[in-house]
């Protein structure tokens, strides 16, 4: 048995693997398969200020090897969050990273203060949700909105601050650096990239919002060359997600810099894909006989 | 426990219409856990996300559920393509079911198309007691008669082009019927625009409906959030969920 444990910006994680926000609500649903505290950690679904309706339907697409989604942040809002959410997850012995989004600035900096008084151990700062027309992917396309945004939340609180990033821009590498030198003390990428499929029959965009976030294995490649890109021009943390379906995916997303791995769309092809995951990273540490999955990070060895 | 996920075998397979498959699968655990109204999440080989499929059928005692599904595209198709003796990927059951009353006299079961099947586990349930109208494209499509005969359920069928049964709509029966009175309760499932027919006859006559919705869908259990379905709370507009909130709705709740 390797030692599966990883430590994120001084934070400890029992193992790399977490549900990405969005897949796994607050996680109550899930618990009906495994006791969540098998899981490294989680990544809450994004809860800005208030409650938020969300995209008409359909928000759901299916691609070759993935899928598009557009639910457009439909959550109870924080306040909801903090009362009936988290007290229950707080019993369940794993990281919890309260992933945040909101329509401005000050929005998030509101949300991330009201955190900061709770036992949540880290602030996932969603600057990439492509479903929503003010704030989400706005903020996450220009280097200056994203040090803007980042900046206003870090002052709103001591919580370790983890900038989830966009796919859909020129250069990841740019907007890492403008998030770390704005106070990020990590950042997490993939975000989804933004697709869109129509009905040859109808003439209509399958989605109702018409574009939606892509994700699945079919972005796995994308995912692995982003994490290691950023991985090289930061000196914070990478969280690595996007594509990621077994225990190698999420080795190589390791080796490509990540310090630990979310795990988002694989977990609708099978809910106990995260644990499923953990335990193959751990047959495969050992079959190379690497006693620490920490001596995998970043050690791709390129031409 | 709510609801498991694994690999059953099928232990029936059949043909019973053009591009339409009945399943029998052998899941005690999911069986006993299943009520009318509740759907499966099945795992197509190589598809991101699973399938969800209205149960047909549950029979407790021999612990297996029935499927009744249409080739629909690449996905159904695969899951059509399993055989007797192999093994599916299911997670069951699902959904929040139809509303059940034993003080119920007189209750109508309306499926349009491929909507069929989720009322046969009603029929079940109400036997003499129930009134199965079913409408289909033509007398080909039509599928489950006999085994809405069988539970002691009145039938009725509807064609759209009169090949079989009544040259009409499902709304057409059930308007004499709803106007003869004595009827407590109407289910439904099928295309929305018959869904709105019907909700709208119900309400006109004061009686309790219930619809089954379809959307699309990801996690299946309510955790995604990607089924969304407009209604109405308190009366306050609310997005509920297919997958949990749902399948079945009262049809006073949605938004059309």
């Amino acid at each position: 048995m390797a030692d599966l444990s990883v430590k994120v910006c001084g934070v400890d994680f029992k193992n790399p693997i977490i549900p990405a926000s969005g897949v796994f609500g607050y996680g109550r649903e899930y618990e009906e398969f495994f006791p969540l505290s098998e899981l490294g950690g989680i990544a809450t679904k994004g809860t800005t200020l208030h409650r938020r309706t969300g995209n008409l339907s359909p928000r759901i697409a299916e691609t070759p090897a993935g899928m598009l989604n557009s639910v457009g942040l439909q959550n109870p809002g924080i306040d909801h969050f903090i009362e009936t959410e988290l007290p229950w997850l707080l019993t369940k012995d794993l990281t919890i990273l309260a992933n945040i989004a909101g329509s401005t600035p000050d929005e998030c900096a509101e949300v991330a203060a009201k955190l900061d008084d709770t036992d949540v151990h880290m602030i996932e700062l969603n600057i990439s949700c492509p479903n929503v027309k003010q704030g989400g992917a706005a903020f996450g396309t220009s280097c200056d909105m994203a040090a803007e945004v980042t900046k206003r939340v870090r002052q709103a609180t001591k919580k370790p601050l983890i900038v989830k990033l966009s796919p859909n821009v020129t250069s990841i590498t740019d907007i890492a650096k403008a998030v770390e030198a704005a106070g990020a003390d990590a950042v997490s990428l993939i975000n989804t990239l933004l697709g869109m499929r129509i009905d040859i029959n109808t003439r209509r965009p399958v989605l109702r919002n018409n574009v939606g976030g892509m994700s699945g294995p079919a972005v796995f490649p994308i995912a692995v060359r982003m994490v290691w890109q950023v991985a090289n021009a930061v000196d914070i943390p990478v969280i690595g997600m996007g594509g990621v379906s077994s225990g190698r995916d999420a080795v190589e997303l390791m080796m490509a810099g990540a310090s630990a791995v979310q795990v988002g769309a694989a977990i609708f092809t099978d809910p106990y894909a995260p644990v499923k995951i953990v335990e193959e990273m751990n047959e495969f540490l050992d079959s190379k006989g690497i006693a620490s999955v920490k001596d995998i990070i970043g050690t791709v060895q390129p031409w | 426990m709510k609801y498991i996920q694994g690999k059953y075998i099928i232990t029936g397979k059949e043909a019973i219409a053009r591009n339409i498959y009945s399943f029998e699968i052998s899941c005690p655990e999911a069986a006993s856990l299943a009520v009318p109204g509740q759907f499966v999440h099945i795992r197509a080989a190589g598809h991101t996300l699973r399938r969800p499929i209205s149960i047909c059928g549950i029979n407790r005692e021999k612990g297996t559920l029935r499927i009744v599904f249409e080739i629909r595209g690449e996905g159904t198709e695969l899951i059509a393509g399993l055989n007797k003796g192999g093994l599916i990927d299911m997670l069951a059951p699902l959904g929040h079911g139809f509303t059940l009353s034993p003080d119920f006299g007189k209750v109508i079961l309306i499926g349009g198309g491929i909507g069929t099947p989720p009322m046969m586990p009603l029929a079940e349930y109400y036997g003499s007691k129930a009134i199965a109208i079913s409408g289909f494209r033509n007398s080909s499509a039509a599928i489950l008669q006999d085994d809405f005969k069988k539970t002691g359920a009145e039938t009725i069928l509807c064609t759209d082009d009169g090949s079989a049964g009544i040259h009409g709509f499902v709304t057409e029966p059930l308007k004499e019927l709803l106007a003869n009175g004595g009827i407590d309760a109407v289910y439904a499932c099928g295309p929305m625009p018959m869904l709105k027919g019907v909700s709208a006859l119900c309400r006109e006559n004061g009686v309790f409906c219930e619809i089954s919705l379809e959307e699309r869908m990801a996690c299946g259990i309510g955790a995604c959030l990607g089924c969304a379905c407009r209604t109405k709370r308190n009366d306050e507009e609310y997005f509920a969920h297919v997958c949990k909130d749902g399948p079945v709705f009262n049809a006073e709740e949605v938004l059309w």
